[in-house]
Order: C-alpha cells, then structure tokens, then sequence
C-alpha cells in the first residue's frame, strides 16, 4: 500500500492525447533556415563580403531586436531559440541589395520585428509577413539605395568590395526593361541587349536582391520545404501558375508591351516570393482551397504590378495584399465536413 | 488499399507484444466489480454483503433498455458493497467478491469445441446479449443489445467488424484474431442473423497480415463475410471513419451509422456474443495488453473483470522505477490513471505504462497558424478555430462551428507543433455545447 501511494505522487495525469507528433515549432523554423541556405550560398558566391554583412547585420539586428522587445517590453522569457527571428531576419537580407548600407538593414531589421511581429505580440499573431514589411518600409523610405543594385562578382577576376559606392552597379533585368518600355524600346529590343541568358536567370548571375537571384537554388530549398511538409504545395504552385498564365495572356495580347511568360518566372522575386514568403504558415490561409486562392491572388497581383504599376518587381507589395485577405479567405473557404 | 480519406495521423504503431500468447492472469481476489461498467442509465446490485454467489451469476439489475448488467466473474463471498475509484478516480459503486471454490451457473457451458449451429432466433439471440451484459469492447462500452435493435425508420446493409486497431500499442484485438478466428466469425454469423443482414465486413489494418490472412482463409466458409486489409492510419477504428474506409459511406452529421446503414461491432466484442449465445457465458473476462517502452515483459492476459491492474503490473515484473503515467487504453484516447487501485472494467483494452520522459506535454507556444490540425482532423473541423473560440467562452461560435461533431480522436493536438492543448479546450468547450442544446430542448 505505501509502495503504492509513493507511485501515486509521481504519475502524470493529464487528458488524452498522451503522445505527440515530431513537430514542433523551432524544428520548423529551423528547418526554413536549412531550406535558405543554398540561396544563401550563392548570394554569397555572387554577391561577396557585402552579402555576407548585410545578411548578418539583418539577422543579428532581428534577433536583437525581438529580444530587447520580449525582456523589456512585453516582459516574457526568451523567445529566440524557436528560429522564427532568424528565419525574418535572413528573407529580409534576402530582399535587399547587397550592398546597401548597414544601418539601412538595421531600421529594416527593426520595422520587420518592433512594428510587423512584436506589436501584435510575436510570432503566430502577425497579420502580414514581417520581413517584407521591413523591405517594403525600407523600399518607401530609400527608394535609391533599395534600387541600386550590385552586379556579380565577375569570378574569373574577383574584387572584392564593401561600399555601395565602389561596387559595379546596374538595373536588374525587370528594372531595365521597364526602364527601356517607358523610353519607347519594345520588350524584344530589351531582351535582345539584356545579355542575360536563361541559364544565368537560373544559377543567379545577375543583378537583384541578394537572396532572389537564383532560381535554381530557391527551388532546392522549396523543395526541402515540401519534402520536410513544412509547406504544402498549394500556394507556391497557384502563385506560379496564376503568374505565368496572367502573363501569357498579357504575352499573347502585345508581346512588344509585355514579358514572355516564361521569363517572367524566373526574374525578379517570384521565386522567392511563391516558396518562401507568401507560404509563411502564420501569414496564409488554413485550407488547401483557401491556400490556392491565396496563391491565384499573389500571382495576379504580382504580374499587375509588374506590368501596370510602378515598381518593376511587384512580388512583396502582392503578398502584403494577400496577408490582408487571408482572414476572409479563411472564413470563406473552410474544410469539407465529415458526414456533410 | 481502402481507407478514409479526410485527414489522419500516422502515430509509430508500437506493437511491442504482437507475439505475446495470451495468458490467464492467476489472482486470488478481492474482485471489485464497478456496478455500472457501460454507457447508459446505472444498474442497481442486486446481491448483499455476505451472499454467495456462482460464476456468471447477474449481480445487477436494470429496467432501462439503454444500460447493461454485470456478472460475477468468479464463485465466491460478497465481501462488500462499497464503493471504489473508476479509471477517473471517482468513486462508484462496487461489488467485492472473496472467490472461494469454482462453482458456476448451471446454464454455463465450458466446452471448449467451436459450436457452430446458431439455434436462437434474432429476439432471442439480443435478449440474451442483453442478459449477458455484453457492450462494445471497442472502449466505448455501449451496450451491444441496443445496436442489435435496428429503430423502425432505418434498415442495416452492412454489419462491419472492427479488427483495425488503429491505436499504438493497442493488440488485444489482434491476438484474439489470431488465437479465436473461428469463434469470432460465428460470433460475426449470429450478430448477422440477429441483425438480418447478409453482408459483413471486417475490416483489419494493413500492420496485422497474419491476422488478414487466418480470417480471409477461415471467411471463406462463411456466407457473406469478407475480409478487408486496411491503409494504416488513425483512428480509423472510429465508427464513423470506419464505415467510410468500409462502405465509402458517411455518416450524417449527429447520427449514429446506423443511419448510413451500418452496424459496427468490435472483434472482441463478437467473441463476447459468440460465447454468450453458443455457451451461455456472462462477459466476465477479457483480453488485456500489458505494454509500454520500458516493461520488462510485455504481456497479452486473459483477465476476469474486477481483477485490479496493479495485478497486472505485477504479473508483468512490476512497475519499472522511471514509470511517469499509466493509461488506461492507448496513447491517443485512453485515460491517465491516478493510480494502480483501480479495476479492470469490460472496456479496459490495454494499460500502457509511459515512461517519465514522456509523460510530460511540451510547452505551449502561440498557434502559428500553420493549419495542420485542420488537416489532420479527420471531422473537417477547424480544431484552432474551436480552441480560441473556448478559450473566449464563446460557445455560439462553437456550435456554429460544429464543435459537437468532434470525435475526440486527439490527431488536432498530436499534430500541433506549438504543443496548444486543442482536445482538453474542445472536450470542454463540446460538453457546454451538448448541455446549452439539451436545456434549449428542454425548455421548448
């Protein structure tokens, strides 16, 4: 009986279920950081120490940033080690030159994280996706510094370089055929002089946001994603799909005024955008069907803005939009019932 | 392979003791046997402190036609009526029996050759299912007598058999498949002549093969019983999963399968009716698995019910030092027990010993909204939806959200990586629900 009663003390009682899955949220988090790495990787190969300083400079701001806020501000424990601070921190390195000023990325860093994530309470309560608010509040804020980008590093004569003023710099390809559209050269002149093959739009030999330029290795991370289920189809293929439709119909509609469907893939940060950000689990929407409506938006938007806006790429200002739709889309588009 | 198609979980299935024969489990009492050991209106004793009483006497009454009778599983003293903790910890009534001798009822048959010929007529046969105090052996412990009787504006196509045993480390049903195959399928016979359905389909999961086949093999003689391998995933042993992996039929929302056109019985629960029809045998014993990561021998026992679980820890080398939680049933839906001093009831399938290490929960975290306790709960519910609406008392928004349809099968929470306790907040917030509709009812 005494044996019994000192069994008693130490049993767990608690409801069912008494077992848990594998996941956890620092193993998804960290398991977007493993699928960012070989973007990372290039954008270092291309792109040289200032990639290297701006992704730490963003990432160690973020992470300062959420701690100064969770020990002085909201007064809560530690929260740095579930990986989502890091995860804001190298997708906001990934949308920016990477030769743009330090303190640039440390105001970015402290919009995406104080204003985006913290103020609503931290991660899961976010309503839009805070690294590319940080990019979006830094693109309004320095429109000349965020659109001067670096060229690659030419490999066969490396140079290396940290100012934004010493470095080759140039438009990227979506940047000079807007350019060009607004001074009378058709699309095909453009893409003609661009001397940008598809081969070097897929490894990244080109001008743009440090992380973005190669598609190739945004897609070996993708499909890390998909493989670990951290994100499931839905959104990066609607995203994908609504944009290369949208613009083959625009294509087919005046192809001197519009892009090839194809290029318009592989350029800008639509990869990126389709992968990794619009498919940020707290910022979309619940449902299969709620994810490809979300995606079918984020693709349409992207290649209106594009095309009809004012800014060359159009993937974040896209996704921001949809953000704001995802609690409609949740509440229109709900699971199939059992029984129903 | 069939199975259901909206969502699921796919727990490492743990079958530690598939290979353990099951064992009669000696025990030389007291026996505790709780009063009310099904789902319905409680049973009266219907013995007194110091009576004798033969095995498979009734020690119960009950008028009601929803509730059931227990028997005494041994012949001996009543010692008490009291009362005694049920696998919650509360107390209920309960009848102690001191054994003494083996004198059974003298309509009890312990013959142990297969007697095949069903000789009782379909009222016979589910009034004696009744007299017999059989309930579903599945856990849910709801008399078997009042799934036999069809109401009048519903027909049966379809008696499923549930051999799926979709619960981790659950093998109970396995192994009376293996050792009993027989018996179960005359038990499957009768519940079909009392149902009068012509069809019957047992359905076993894909990790029991050894199982598929002995019954494949011995259905073969019988009329219109098949057998159904099953894609492994849970809880595909709950009914309403079952008969859409079975039939591909769904049961409508708030019914009961039997307005799909479906009776389901469990494996074990056959065998009961077998033994009860064919040799006049109570429900007084019942297979149990003894199992966990770290017993030293995991065991399958033949155990008489009353008989209390530390018995079994006992029989299986005691309870090991780092033992953390003691679950009645399995992982995903069975219950923690406080402590050892609690008897085996008939819907005891398992007591399962975790080790310390994962006894505990994780630490809750925000919800990040990753939705994959929409896509595991196997309802079509929205589980995170639900919890927050609890969690704000906002119970309108639960029956909106149709928290009553909820199954309980816990894939919203072992799916949740931010560790939120989703199935304690929608039990909670369901039980609300069920009484605001009850007293809405009562009050029209």
């Amino acid at each position: 009986m005494s044996d019994e009663k000192s069994v008693s003390r130490k049993l767990v009682v608690s409801g069912s279920p008494h077992i848990h899955g594998p996941e956890s949220v620092a193993k998804i988090m960290w398991g977007v950081v493993i699928a960012l790495l070989p973007a990372l990787a290039v954008s270092i190969y291309y792109f040289g120490l200032p990639a290297v300083r701006t992704i730490l400079v963003s990432t160690a701001a973020c992470m300062a940033c959420e701690w100064l806020i969770q020990r002085f501000l909201l007064k809560k424990p530690c929260s740095l080690k579930d990986g989502s601070a890091v995860i804001t921190g190298l997708l906001l390195a990934f949308n920016l030159p990477a030769t743009l000023p330090w303190w640039m990325t440390v105001l970015g860093a402290m919009a995406a994280i104080g204003l985006a994530k913290m103020a609503y309470g931290g991660l899961g309560n976010n309503p839009f996706n805070p690294a590319l608010v940080g990019r979006v509040f830094l693109l309004i804020s320095f429109p000349v510094a965020m659109t001067t980008w670096p060229q690659p590093i030419d490999q066969a004569n490396p140079e290396f370089v940290l100012n934004a003023a010493d470095a080759l710099t140039g438009p990227t390809p979506l940047s000079l055929i807007k350019e060009n559209l607004q001074q009378g050269i058709s699309v095909d002149e453009s893409l003609r002089t661009l001397g940008v093959t598809p081969l070097e739009l897929l490894t990244g030999h080109r001008a743009g946001s440090l992380g973005e330029v190669s598609v190739l290795a945004i897609l070996l991370g993708g499909l890390f994603l998909l493989w670990r289920r951290i994100i499931t189809w839905h959104i990066p293929v609607a995203f994908l799909g609504s944009a290369f439709v949208f613009a083959a119909i625009l294509y087919a509609a005046d192809p001197q005024a519009f892009l090839p469907p194809g290029f318009s893939l592989l350029t800008g940060g639509i990869m990126l955008g389709a992968f990794f950000m619009a498919t940020d689990m707290v910022t979309s929407p619940m449902t299969p069907w709620g994810k490809i409506v979300f995606g079918l938006g984020c693709g349409l938007l992207t290649i209106l803005i594009r095309n009809f806006g004012a800014y060359p790429g159009g993937v974040s200002f896209a996704i921001l939009i949809m953000n704001a739709f995802v609690p409609l889309i949740n509440r229109g588009f709900k699971p199939k019932r059992y029984g129903c | 392979m069939k199975t259901f198609h909206k969502g699921g979980v796919h727990p490492n299935d743990n079958k530690l003791n598939a290979d353990a024969p099951a064992q009669v489990l000696p025990f030389d009492g007291p026996y505790c046997i709780l009063v009310s050991q099904h789902l319905g209106a409680p049973s009266t004793p219907i013995v007194k402190k110091g009576d004798k009483v033969k095995r498979g006497q009734p020690l119960t009454e009950n008028q009601a036609f929803l509730s059931s009778v227990v028997h005494a599983p041994v012949s001996g003293t009543v010692q008490n009526v009291a009362e005694a903790p049920d696998a919650g910890n509360f107390a209920r009534p309960a009848i102690f029996i001191q054994p003494d001798g083996d004198e059974a009822e003298d309509f009890i048959s312990d013959d142990p050759t297969l007697d095949r010929e069903i000789r009782l007529s379909p009222a016979e046969i589910i009034e004696r299912v009744k007299a017999m105090g059989i309930v579903g052996l599945g856990g849910a412990c709801f008399p078997t007598h009042v799934k036999l009787s069809i109401p009048k504006d519903c027909k049966a196509d379809y008696l499923l058999v549930n051999g799926v045993e979709c619960e981790p480390y659950l093998i109970d049903d396995y192994r009376l498949m293996l050792d009993k195959p027989d018996e179960i399928l005359v038990g499957v016979s009768i519940l079909m002549k009392a149902l009068s359905v012509d069809k019957a389909i047992i359905g076993i999961e894909a990790n029991k093969p050894k199982a598929i086949a002995l019954l494949k093999e011995k259905a073969a003689a019988y009329d219109g019983i098949s057998v159904e391998a099953l894609k492994m995933k849970y809880p595909q042993g709950a009914e309403k999963q079952l008969v859409k992996a079975l039939t591909g039929r769904e049961v409508p929302s708030g019914k009961l399968p039997i307005n799909a056109g479906c009776v389901i019985q469990n494996v074990g629960t056959c065998f009961a009716v077998y033994e009860a029809v064919q040799k006049h045998k109570p429900l007084t014993e019942r297979l149990v698995t003894v199992t966990g990561p770290m017993v030293k021998e995991p065991r399958n026992f033949w155990v008489k019910i009353g008989t209390p679980v530390s018995a079994l820890v006992e029989a299986c080398g005691g309870l090991p030092e780092n033992t953390g939680k003691i679950i009645a049933g399995g992982p995903m839906m069975g219950k923690a027990l406080p402590h050892l001093n609690v008897p085996v009831t008939k819907g005891l399938s398992a007591l399962l010993l975790l080790p310390d290490e994962q006894a505990h929960r994780g630490t809750v975290a925000h919800c990040i909204r990753c939705g994959k306790c929409v896509a595991a709960c196997p309802m079509g519910l929205e589980p995170y939806l639900l919890h927050a609406a609890v969690l704000h008392q906002r119970m309108d928004l639960c029956e909106h959200h149709h928290i009553t349809d909820c199954i309980e099968c816990g894939c919203c929470q072992y799916t949740c990586p931010s560790f939120r306790p989703l199935l304690d907040t929608l039990r909670l917030g369901k039980n609300k629900v069920n009484q605001i509709i009850r007293n809405r009812n009562t009050t029209k």
